[in-house]
């Protein structure tokens, strides 16, 4: 065997989760390869250029952000794993960010990165709930998030169990299920509190240029490792024999093979990929049940528009993120409509403190809401544009009444460019079966699969969030490779 | 290599490992997890770091002899001494 197409380990996507876990593999000597698909790295959490202007995708914000000297949180984990001085992330902290949920927001919860300031809002707000609250917050503290083989409970139960009043309980889901959750309604107990523990207890930050410099950061040091790379070269299958990868076929028809292989690019992705060596067809991957895993049923759109000016001078204030809900009831699942737009994001990065007399160059004002993936994959070209235009219009008519009141008028008047995406854009840049950016409702806490030498890391492993994804690549990489 | 040096191989690490530590009042006789804030990842970076640097293997049963800066100097100094005679 050619020797230059055998590696220690073939990672399988170079987002957040695998570049991470190169780095590891990478720094402990092994010989690895992270194959890309797309001509960027990040995965879920990337950026892109239309007219000379930069766009972030996924990231809103970082979560999981501590203040220097606070330890044994997710974030300084992941820095002592990798190597990486905080000061390289340059991350900058949230101004502050809400909770508001009635038709015109009347519910509101105020948070910052000070716990004490969600904790007295829910007090203000929801006086006969406090004491529940804080026993709940208790739990969540005490818990062992990241035990590999913990019992799934239902969050909603363990929470009503503490709260009775149905609209905090919402509120407080609403957050933690839009920032992560695969699953509709319901999450597992332990999701809930890595979300919860990565939005209250720790909280949101921001590099002034985005989520390219956390990029920037990871592929250098794995560079420096030693690690290879190869983009726009995914991985089109993966032959197995007995119970083991045999070997991978490359996009350009290669062939390699890899002691072990650890793919980022979801479970029903990677199953997807694998097939019985020599005898190649769907039926043969279909003859092996457990090679069966279903993607998440929502998906989401995302508004993006760039003003002529800070956010701030259209009257909107401070907020940096606000999640709403205008309904009685939050729902959080697939909708029925292309667009459930009752309920959403907003995001003005504008509102990180960036320090004295620093400011982005423009305002940029993103709204994210649930969407129904099969519509959106559906349509003809000319008619999915149409499609675009008019959600767009309706979801920011909906966020924009958890904001300040401004004069409609001057925001098309400072509006400069706007872009969209929908679930086909997710799947079509990311690979994401059904635009499932949180991926598939069951998680693979283990990583394993049914094939010895094949671990999952990333999205399907299930630590949520970017800080998540990079301690997953980080977890799979140490648990089967570097202690083996 | 003497006792000291080794216990300044092992602070060397931890010092990369966990550069927001203070390392500049580690007493070798207190267990490094009462004193400063290591998990279990960073025991294992430890270990990971000793065959990477230094060829030496720590395997998991032994794991405890890395308590302490003592526990280490104990341990690893042989080691270290055995690997020096053989090249």
């Amino acid at each position: 065997m050619n020797s230059s197409s055998h590696y220690d380990v073939v990672i399988i996507g170079a987002g957040m989760s695998g570049l991470a876990a190169g780095i590891r593999l990478a720094h402990f000597g092994k010989k690895v390869c992270i194959f890309e698909r797309h001509n960027a790295v990040g995965g879920l959490n990337s950026f892109y250029s239309i007219d000379g202007r930069k766009y972030d995708v996924g990231l809103h914000a970082m979560t999981n952000y501590v203040r220097p000297g606070v330890k044994g949180t997710p974030l300084t984990k992941l820095l002592r794993q990798l190597r990486i001085d905080r000061e390289e992330f340059a991350l900058c902290e949230q101004k502050q960010s809400r909770v508001a949920f009635g038709s015109r927001g009347e519910t509101s919860l105020r948070f910052t990165n000070d716990f004490a300031v969600f904790e007295s809002e829910v007090a203000r707000a929801f006086p006969a709930q406090i004491d529940g609250f804080r026993k709940l917050v208790q739990l969540i503290r005490g818990y062992d998030d990241v035990s590999l083989d913990a019992k799934p409970e239902s969050a909603r139960t363990v929470v009503r169990q503490h709260l009775t009043d149905p609209l905090l309980e919402d509120m407080l889901f609403c957050p933690v299920m839009y920032y992560g959750s695969a699953q509709e309604h319901d999450m597992e107990f332990g999701q809930f509190v890595i979300m919860f523990k990565a939005l209250f207890l720790e909280g949101f930050a921001r590099p002034f240029e985005g989520v390219r410099v956390i990029l920037r950061v990871l592929q250098e040091k794995y560079r420096q490792a030693g690690g290879e790379r190869r983009m726009k070269c995914g991985v089109r299958q993966i032959l197995f024999g007995g119970d083991k990868v045999d070997r991978l076929v490359l996009d350009s028809g290669e062939e390699i093979t890899a002691t072990h292989v650890l793919s980022s690019i979801g479970a029903p992705e990677t199953f997807g990929l694998c097939m019985l060596g020599g005898a190649i067809g769907p039926e043969e991957s279909l003859a092996r049940p457990e090679l069966r895993h279903s993607p998440g049923r929502h998906s989401f759109v995302e508004t993006i528009t760039v003003l002529d000016r800070q956010p701030a001078a259209l009257g909107w204030g401070d907020d940096t993120i606000v999640f709403f809900n205008d309904s009685p009831q939050f729902d959080y699942a697939c909708p029925a409509t292309p667009v459930d737009p009752r309920s959403g994001v907003i995001c003005i990065p504008n509102n990180f403190d960036y320090g004295a007399d620093r400011v982005l160059p423009e305002g940029i004002f993103r709204v994210t809401c649930l969407a129904e993936p099969a519509h959106w994959f559906g349509l003809p070209e000319a008619e999915y544009q149409a499609e675009k235009k008019r959600w767009f219009g309706t979801i920011h008519a909906s966020a924009r009444r958890f904001l300040p009141p401004s004069d409609p008028a001057a925001f098309a008047g400072a509006t400069v460019a706007t872009d969209m995406f929908t679930p086909r854009t997710i799947t079509k840049f990311t690979g994401h079966l059904n635009g499932a950016i949180y991926g598939a409702p069951t998680k693979i806490r283990d990583g394993r699969t049914p094939l010895g030498n094949l671990y999952l890391c990333g999205t399907d492993q299930g630590f949520l969030g970017i800080v998540g994804a990079m301690l997953s690549g980080i977890s799979m990489a140490n648990y089967h490779v570097l202690t083996k | 290599m003497t006792k000291d040096e080794c216990k300044q191989v092992v602070l060397n690490i931890i010092a990369d490992i966990a550069p927001d530590e203070d390392l500049s009042n580690v007493k070798p006789d207190v267990r490094l997890r009462d004193q400063l804030q290591l998990d279990s990842m960073d025991f294992l970076d430890i270990v990971m770091e000793l065959r990477k640097r230094h060829g030496i293997e720590v395997p998991e049963a032994d794991y405890m002899q890395l308590a302490s800066l003592d526990s280490c100097a104990e341990y690893l100094t042989p080691k270290f001494n055995a690997l020096a005679g053989k090249s």
